[in-house]
């Protein structure tokens, strides 16, 4: 066998690959958070849990209704996106004025709450998920076996990634979105409805991380607690990125799920950490983030 | 914070009269706390001390600098770990084992402050809850924490070689003495010089800046005082169950001391220890429901969050017209 480094070629591509699968739902994840934080200016605790949401969502529509992992795809994200629209119209709203912390404050709170409720209803045991037939089985390259569940979920989270971007940088809508994030009294003056635009961001971001909660269904199982640590990694992801561009937290997720499956190779004690480690060098060099500005 | 600027905008807390009143809460605390063991079971008199202490100490950072840390457990956890470390492995008295882990816990306040007062706002809770994570997956893998075990059976030993620890009473009086001295320093720390610069910072930024201060300074040294009293709370806290544990480490914490917090009142010098007075009963009772507590505690945080932005002493305050 072939090694590079010392490390078998094999072990080098299997966990690079883990490191894009990773990056992927980091990506859709922090792309989210970004999307909320730009317009409403709250950093979104509940996206775990609303990932979380996604993945059961998906687990629920099959076991329980039958319905296949193609269809929960659609429906997942639209049912805990208006899930979302619900909660910003119910409580966050009451927080636009207020210290931006507070909005942190009660996400958190509402974190606590779903996941204990998911908890106290199916245990902290996983749930499985299968595989849809469509994407069984895998292809030998040669210098490695890809499974295809796994090349689908880089490409899926690209394409939706790549699509977000678009949207936001070169259509009218993501002109009103970025000038929302801008000023939005001044946009709300040019006779647009920004509380309206405000709701639909939110459920927008929301209903992109249920999305990644259910193509990570199969792949992890479907856990009470599958985003709350995840989320603190994704915070991280955030902070290094920086949240001024879209393009750049879509690389930042990517780049640091590679960086961190290559410490699995190389140094596998470090992989929980390297990404917090990345965080408190980029912060020391480059404080705004990679891709941000400063305020 | 501009919400608790508001809360405590009623705070100029610098007149005689409104100092004296505080010493009069004080007083009828300390008193509190020396009665309460004939009506309620002293471990979980010390426990709320700890939690108090604890508490108070992230407030100092939230309440009178407006940094909202999200990664205090880290420094509860050092100093519990630290401190059960050096009494268990070293054998050293309690004294010197709770100033191991005071110092562990500044150091890395230290470190981790340098870090994350490099952003404000949102920012620094993301930071703070990062490195947080990051100290607590340092504790599972290493090897003198015991992992999941953590250091269990830490001899309380003889304090100054004269009180016999082992003995309930004289740890009670112990911790409340700890305690006390920790309230105290910090209610120096926020009514001096060096505080007002901190409120000023908090209130205006910018401005203090203009005025000729070094505010990164002042914040720097305000988030080691809270990381090292944190890790004083967390060393005591290991001495009276004599376990220091992951528990202590893990997000979650952090996330609870937050909670006393805003419960008890932002900015307010006796808030933190009755939201950890409240909270601590609170899930004491609920011990047997298991994991509704998490819904509880959420349900909570929604609710002040939403309609009770002041906390407990903060509307306390507000109905006797005084800053407690």
């Amino acid at each position: 066998m072939d090694t590079i480094f010392g490390v078998p070629t094999q072990a080098l591509f299997g966990q690079l690959l883990i490191g894009l699968i990773n990056g992927s739902f980091y990506a859709l994840l922090s792309l989210g958070l970004a999307v909320i934080f730009g317009l409403l200016n709250i950093i979104n605790f509940t996206h775990g849990a609303q990932y979380m949401m996604g993945a059961f969502c998906a687990w629920f529509l099959l076991n329980k209704l039958g319905v296949g992992y193609w269809w929960a795809l659609a429906i997942a994200p639209l049912s805990v996106g208006a899930f979302g629209i619900l909660i910003e119209r119910l409580m966050i709203k009451h927080l636009y004025q207020l210290d931006h912390l507070y909005g942190l404050l009660l996400t958190f709170g509402l974190a606590l709450i779903i996941q204990g409720l998911f908890r106290n209803e199916f245990g902290s045991a996983g749930l499985p998920y299968q595989v849809p037939a469509e994407l069984a089985g895998g292809q030998n390259l040669g210098f490695m076996f890809l499974p295809k569940y796994r090349a689908w979920v880089i490409v899926a989270s690209l394409v939706v990634c790549m699509a977000t971007w678009f949207v936001i940088e070169k259509t009218k809508l993501g002109s009103y979105l970025r000038a929302g994030t801008e000023n939005s009294q001044l946009v709300q003056a040019f006779g647009i409805n920004v509380p309206r635009m405000i709701t639909l961001t939110y459920g927008f971001g929301v209903g992109l991380a249920a999305l990644a909660g259910v193509m990570a269904a199969p792949i992890y199982q479907v856990n009470p607690l599958m985003g709350g640590d995840l989320i603190i990694v994704v915070f991280a992801v955030v902070v290094i990125g920086g949240m001024g561009s879209i393009l750049g937290a879509i690389l930042t997720g990517f780049g640091l799920g590679v960086i961190e499956g290559l410490t699995k190779v190389f140094y596998p004690e470090a992989s929980n950490t390297v990404i917090f480690i990345v965080m408190a060098i980029v912060l020391m060099i480059k404080p705004a983030g990679l891709f941000g500005t400063q305020k | 914070m501009s919400d608790t600027s508001q809360a405590s905008a009623t705070v100029p807390a610098r007149t005689s009269a409104s100092l004296r009143h505080q010493g009069v809460a004080f007083v009828v605390l300390g008193a509190f706390f020396l009665t309460a063991p004939l009506a309620m079971y002293p471990v979980f008199l010390m426990k709320v001390m700890c939690f108090a202490l604890f508490a108070a100490a992230f407030n100092l950072l939230i309440g009178y600098v407006g940094l909202l840390s999200f990664g205090h457990a880290m420094f509860l956890a050092t100093g519990g770990y630290l401190s059960a470390h050096a009494a268990k492995v070293w054998g050293l008295p309690p004294e010197m084992a709770l100033l191991t882990g005071t110092a562990a816990a500044a150091v890395l306040g230290l470190a981790a402050g340098l870090i994350a007062i490099r952003r404000q706002g949102i920012y620094f809770a993301m930071i703070t809850l990062a490195l947080s994570q990051m100290v607590f997956f340092f504790y599972l893998q290493t090897p003198f924490t015991h992992g999941e075990d953590g250091i269990q059976a830490v001899p309380r030993g003889m304090l100054f070689g004269v009180f016999d620890l082992s003995n309930v009473w004289a740890m009670y009086f112990f911790v409340y003495a700890v305690t006390g001295a920790g309230l105290l320093l910090i209610y120096r720390i926020v009514h001096s010089p060096f505080g007002q610069v901190l409120q000023a910072i908090r209130e205006n930024e910018q401005r203090a800046i203009s005025l000729g201060y070094r505010t990164d300074r002042y914040k720097l040294l305000a988030f080691v005082l809270s990381a090292a009293l944190a890790g004083l709370a967390g060393a005591t806290k290991s001495l009276v169950f004599q376990l220091a544990s992951l528990t202590d480490a893990h997000w979650s914490m952090s996330g609870e001391v937050v909670l006393m917090t805003l419960l008890g009142g932002l900015g307010t010098v006796f808030g933190p220890v009755a939201g950890a007075f409240t909270l601590l009963a609170m899930e004491n009772y609920l011990a047997q429901l298991g994991s509704w507590v998490t819904v509880v505690q959420g349900v909570i945080f929604v609710i002040c969050v939403l309609t009770f932005r002041r906390g407990i002493i903060g509307e306390l305050g507000r109905v006797i017209k005084r800053p407690l």
